[in-house]
């Protein structure tokens, strides 16, 4: 906090820019409204300081904002209590002892505002107004503090869920055989996208709560074979994954030219690809070889003028009399 | 070494907003063709290129990659950066060539993450 604190403090250095947390952002998404504290204990001018303390000591708060016909006029710190202690007389009011330079925040504006308040004001609480400028709660920095945590529990916490819910999809699902299938079209030459399937087959297979090599494997063999699609083929194609508790098979299919000659195709090194495309970092002959090292089972089959389909299988248990040393490591 | 060290090594600059600089680093990988880090890298390096379009962050994402380094002062299109934010992907860039990157990463210590592959064709 207090590193935030500094860097709303004064301008941002470009080093600061750089450094901006996940904290930091949030600083920024929250409002003051969903941070601050709603139950407003609040006092009117005619209110005698006696009361004053017993509502202090009774609601264990440290201030107040004093209200007169729903307008904020002033507020009560524990320094006003103190300095009323010390020489205050017994008929003392609210009115004689409070604060009026009323420093206030809207509930609308982002957190990063009452903290930047908060630190050239040097202020312990601040009034929060809504937009009729009628006070409606009190913000301290404990109440950002709170805030933030439960924030960033929050994220944490939804990623969590969503893992939670997804590997316990096949235990909840009772059927002979259980498979969850994820179909994605890839466009050609849709450079920009490349990689958006595979991306979400392998945060889809990190919730179902594979493990992270499986779908590192996945992942790798997935995106060679959906830039096979965006680079070499006439209208782009279809990937489609089929997940079960045992396997995952995905297939890579399209509609042309298709492949005329796979042994060629297969050999590290080999490639038909365009100057262009290897300027993207690809195209260097090695995305069927790079396959055939992530999964258990590989096989390519193809049509010149027709099409290429390309089905890999990766074993989540090694099935009965596969050798061990057959596992290809990622 | 952690990405906040490998930052001072290179004089490094992030482009990402990304946090987690306190992240250890287990090793290098400096390669230019994504089939060939695909290929060969291992889990949790940082890859040093010199290409800088989004495919990098795919490549990285997909090959469990712990921090991107930009050499020779590249300044990635903005695709990239908007890419490697959305997938928490640190994107750092540094003025010096590959290979200066390299032998300052290795003088300081930082392990090869390239495993090697048979050069002859072990596909099925």
């Amino acid at each position: 906090m207090d590193q935030l604190h500094n860097i709303q403090s004064r301008a941002i250095t470009d080093q600061e820019a750089q450094n901006i947390t996940r904290l930091e952002e949030l600083a920024y998404e929250l409002r003051v409204n969903e941070v601050m504290t709603a139950d407003l204990k609040a006092l009117s001018p005619e209110t005698p300081m006696v009361d004053a303390l017993e509502l202090f000591r009774s609601a264990k708060i440290s201030g107040a904002p004093v209200i007169s016909n729903g307008k904020l006029v002033g507020i009560i710190s524990l320094e006003d209590l103190i300095r009323y202690l010390t020489n205050g007389g017994a008929n003392s009011t609210v009115e004689n002892f409070m604060s009026r330079n009323l420093i206030t925040v809207r509930s609308t504006e982002p957190v990063v505002e009452a903290l930047k308040l908060f630190v050239d004001t040097r202020h312990g609480r601040l009034p929060v107004m809504n937009e009729e400028g009628h006070p409606i709660g009190i913000l301290t920095k404990g109440d950002i503090t709170m805030g933030l945590l439960k924030a960033l529990q929050r994220d944490y916490q939804i990623e969590e869920l969503r893992t939670y819910r997804a590997s316990h999809l096949f235990e909840d699902i009772v059927s002979d055989r259980t498979s969850l299938i994820l179909r994605y079209t890839i466009k050609q030459g849709d450079f920009t996208q490349g990689g958006t399937a595979s991306s979400r087959i392998k945060r889809a297979l990190l919730r179902l709560g594979a493990n992270p090599l499986i779908a590192r494997r996945c992942g790798i063999a997935t995106y060679e074979a959906e830039m096979n699609l965006i680079i070499h083929t006439e209208h782009g194609g279809i990937i489609r994954v089929e997940i079960e508790p045992h396997q995952i098979t995905i297939e890579a299919y399209d509609d042309g030219p298709g492949i005329q000659d796979i042994d060629q195709a297969m050999r590290p090194g080999y490639s038909t690809a365009s100057e262009e495309i290897r300027e993207l970092g690809f195209g260097a002959g090695m995305g069927l070889v790079n396959i055939s090292r992530c999964v258990d089972n590989m096989k390519l089959e193809s049509t010149w003028g027709k099409g290429t389909r390309l089905r890999m299988k990766l074993f989540l248990q090694k099935p009965e009399g596969t050798p061990a040393d057959k596992e290809i490591k990622a | 070494m952690n990405l906040h060290d490998l930052i001072g090594i290179i004089d490094g600059t992030l482009i990402t907003k990304s946090a987690g600089l306190d992240r250890e680093i287990k090793g290098g990988f400096g390669a230019d063709l994504m089939s060939d880090v695909l290929a060969s890298i291992q889990p949790e390096a940082v890859l040093l290129t010199g290409l800088c379009n989004p495919q990098v962050v795919r490549t990285a994402q997909m090959a469990d990659v712990s921090a991107i380094v930009l050499v020779r002062g590249k300044q990635p299109p903005i695709e990239t950066i908007s890419l490697a934010n959305q997938e928490s992907v640190p994107l750092i860039s540094t003025p010096y060539g590959m290979f200066e990157v390299c032998g300052r990463l290795h003088d300081a210590g930082l392990a090869s993450l390239e495993q090697p592959i048979s050069g002859e064709c072990d596909c099925g």
